[in-house]
């Protein structure tokens, strides 16, 4: 539309063709410095999760030889895995994290789905509620007072208090109520003049139209749940009921801060023993990954700009 | 944007009017400036229509009270001499004497103290490099090496904390792999993960490690929602890179780094709980303690209830100080911050 502003010839003979007409070509610095900071933030990421799964997977005689760390296995062995999952300790904190997870991401999606869906179309609280409602959660309770409350409920040591403070997420509930709330009123009005009741329309015709955000919704949650560490800190003395984040802080990351402290330098467990630890942490998270890219992003940015 | 909001009372409207109308025609042109102003009902007759509606929020509401609301009235114990067995019924008032103690409590004053220092490492070294980041992004031309790029960025926001922090002692720690490369080399190993001095550093990194790839999805929101044409008349009115950097680039993301600094500002007493809490043993507390890890170590390690609520409601009142200051800053330069944002 603006071309004829550039009747003159294009600097360069070959130039890129997505390149805007009007954008001049970077130096070649620019180029670098671009280049650079992009691989060195990539590689500080991918590095040591290869390290990690490498050293896991890697050897004795390798890792002796390594010193410790490999970032490539010679001859890849699971005995590192074998072995983790010989005692009850590992078996029984993953079976922790597992259902704390399930139970967790159900309970909080039936919770943020209906109350998503009541908030959105309700006239007996107005928007003005709502919101002030939000605008408190910007808010933190306090960590005293949330535990005096776990503890008068008597969850303390029981899985339940890893569930019931997790079920509902401000921002995952914004997310959901301004996906219902783009949902045509025009279903939702003949669904009613059909005879639907409301717990009808929900689960016939809002959730089948929200399955995409109702996923994200719920790996957000899943994620979250699988991750959080704090609450089994404060709330779980049984150690047969650690979830999986607390075993990896009391069994790798203190372990090695204690070595750090005394400036040991022969590792006390073998290393491919506590990063077996940390991959089992960590595969779940890889594997819903690539799901949660392909959507989140969009969920984000609703969230962010209607909240 | 605008449209989906004014949905949701359009449509109840509607509701509204369908139900009284049932015997009458609709759609008629004098029965719309009706519809502006809908039939008064009584709150019996909503409340026997939207029965359902609030039972769906019977599950959320009672999350909230429960979780919620309950304990920020839980709060009050900042105000007792709390002991568990009597409750807080029971529980002598004090007044302001917890508060009292614990700004004369040296171990306090750091932490507050310590925690502001940080945040402000925070502010200055960690708000900007997402931005730079998304900027760079955003110049890329190949989709594809932006999409592998945002790929790799965005992972380590899904990683728990805990995780992070066994990553970065496997790579900096003190038996840790670079640590083990130097040793090879025969050079000093570098105390990374323990020295105190350099634990600001530390912190930052780790966390533009974790979330800077993940908060540049904003900024690309909003470098996305520039209108390219503004840049190709700048660049015809002869702008380079730079002053179009400067007069549009910038201009145009202003409202969405407002809006991110204000809520970063209310946040910033939280400096990052599970990542000091988790290297307080490491680094001691001299370096690692901050306003909430004095509050779990006081209140529920040391089990002085009492002063650890006020510590934390002390963080509670200065962090909502700060973002209602930061949002009357914001009116002031001109932009909505978040309260007018809600309003419109």
């Amino acid at each position: 539309m603006a071309s004829t502003l550039f009747t003159r010839k294009p600097r360069e003979l070959s130039y890129n063709p997505k390149r805007p007409i009007w954008k001049e070509k970077p130096s070649a610095l620019y180029q670098t410095i671009k280049a650079v900071v992009l691989v060195v933030f990539s590689l500080s990421i991918l590095t040591p999760i290869l390290l990690v799964v490498s050293t896991s997977l890697a050897d004795t005689e390798q890792l002796v030889k390594a010193g410790g760390f490999v970032l490539w296995p010679e001859r890849p062995t699971l005995e590192a895995y074998a072995t983790i999952f010989k005692g009850p300790m590992v078996l029984q904190s993953l079976g922790v994290s597992m259902l704390v997870t399930a139970v967790g991401t159900i309970l909080a999606l039936f919770v943020t789905i209906t109350m998503a869906y009541a908030t959105s179309r309700t006239v007996l609280f107005g928007r003005p509620v709502i919101l002030a409602v939000l605008f408190t959660l910007l808010f933190a309770p306090g960590l005293i007072p949330s535990f005096l409350m776990i503890r008068q409920l008597g969850l303390l040591d029981s899985l339940w208090s890893l569930i019931l403070p997790g079920i509902f997420g401000a921002f995952n509930f914004v997310v959901m109520r301004s996906f219902f709330m783009n949902i045509p009123g025009e279903l939702i009005e003949s669904a009613r003049i059909d005879g639907a009741n409301d717990w009808q329309i929900l689960w016939r015709i809002v959730m089948p139209l929200s399955k995409a955000v109702i996923a994200v919704v719920g790996l957000f949650y899943a994620v979250g749940f699988w991750n959080s560490f704090f609450n089994a800190l404060l709330y779980i003395n049984d150690h047969s009921k650690w979830p999986i984040q607390l075993l990896l802080r009391n069994f790798v990351v203190q372990g090695s801060g204690a070595a750090d402290q005394l400036g040991i330098t022969t590792t006390p467990p073998p290393q491919s023993i506590q990063m077996a630890v940390v991959v089992v942490a960590l595969v779940p998270i890889l594997m819903v990954y690539p799901f949660l890219q392909k959507h989140f992003a969009k969920g984000v940015i609703t969230g962010a700009v209607k909240g | 944007m605008n449209s989906t909001t004014e949905q949701a009372p359009a449509l109840s409207e509607a509701r509204r009017v369908a139900e009284p109308a049932r015997g009458s025609t609709p759609g008629a042109g004098p029965k719309k400036r009706k519809r502006s102003k809908p039939p008064q009902q009584s709150f019996r007759s909503r409340l026997r229509r939207d029965k359902q509606m609030l039972l769906m929020m019977v599950p959320g509401v009672a999350f909230l009270l429960l979780f919620f609301y309950i304990p920020i009235l839980g709060n009050v114990i900042a105000f007792q001499d709390y002991q568990p067995y009597l409750g807080i019924g029971d529980s002598l008032w004090v007044g302001w004497q917890n508060f009292v103690d614990l700004f004369g409590n040296p171990d306090f004053v750091h932490a507050f103290w310590n925690t502001l220092y940080l945040a402000a490492w925070q502010l200055v070294f960690l708000f900007p490099v997402p931005l730079v980041l998304a900027l760079i992004v955003d110049s890329l031309i190949s989709t594809r090496v932006r999409r592998i790029f945002q790929s790799i960025a965005y992972l380590p926001h899904f990683l728990s904390w805990v995780l992070v922090i066994a990553f970065f002692q496997q790579m900096l720690g003190g038996a840790g792999f670079v640590n083990n490369l130097l040793r090879d080399w025969g050079m000093e190993p570098i105390p990374f993960m323990t020295n105190p001095e350099t634990f600001p550093v530390m912190v930052v990194i780790q966390m533009i490690w974790k979330d800077a790839g993940w908060a540049m999805i904003i900024f690309l929101a909003a470098l996305a929602s520039i209108d390219a044409s503004l840049y190709e008349a700048a660049a015809a009115d002869g702008a380079g890179r730079w002053r179009r950097m400067w007069h549009i680039t910038l201009p145009g993301l202003r409202p969405v780094i407002v809006l991110l600094l204000i809520l970063r500002i209310g946040d910033i007493l939280s400096v990052g709980f599970e990542q000091f809490i988790l290297q307080r043993d490491a680094v001691g507390a001299g370096a690692a303690e901050v306003l909430d890890t004095f509050t779990y170590y006081t209140g529920v390690v040391g089990g002085g209830w009492s002063s650890g609520a006020a510590a934390g409601l002390a963080k509670g009142v200065v962090s909502a100080l700060l973002i209602y200051g930061a949002n009357k800053l914001a009116h002031r330069f001109g932009e909505d911050g978040i309260f007018a944002k809600q309003v419109r």
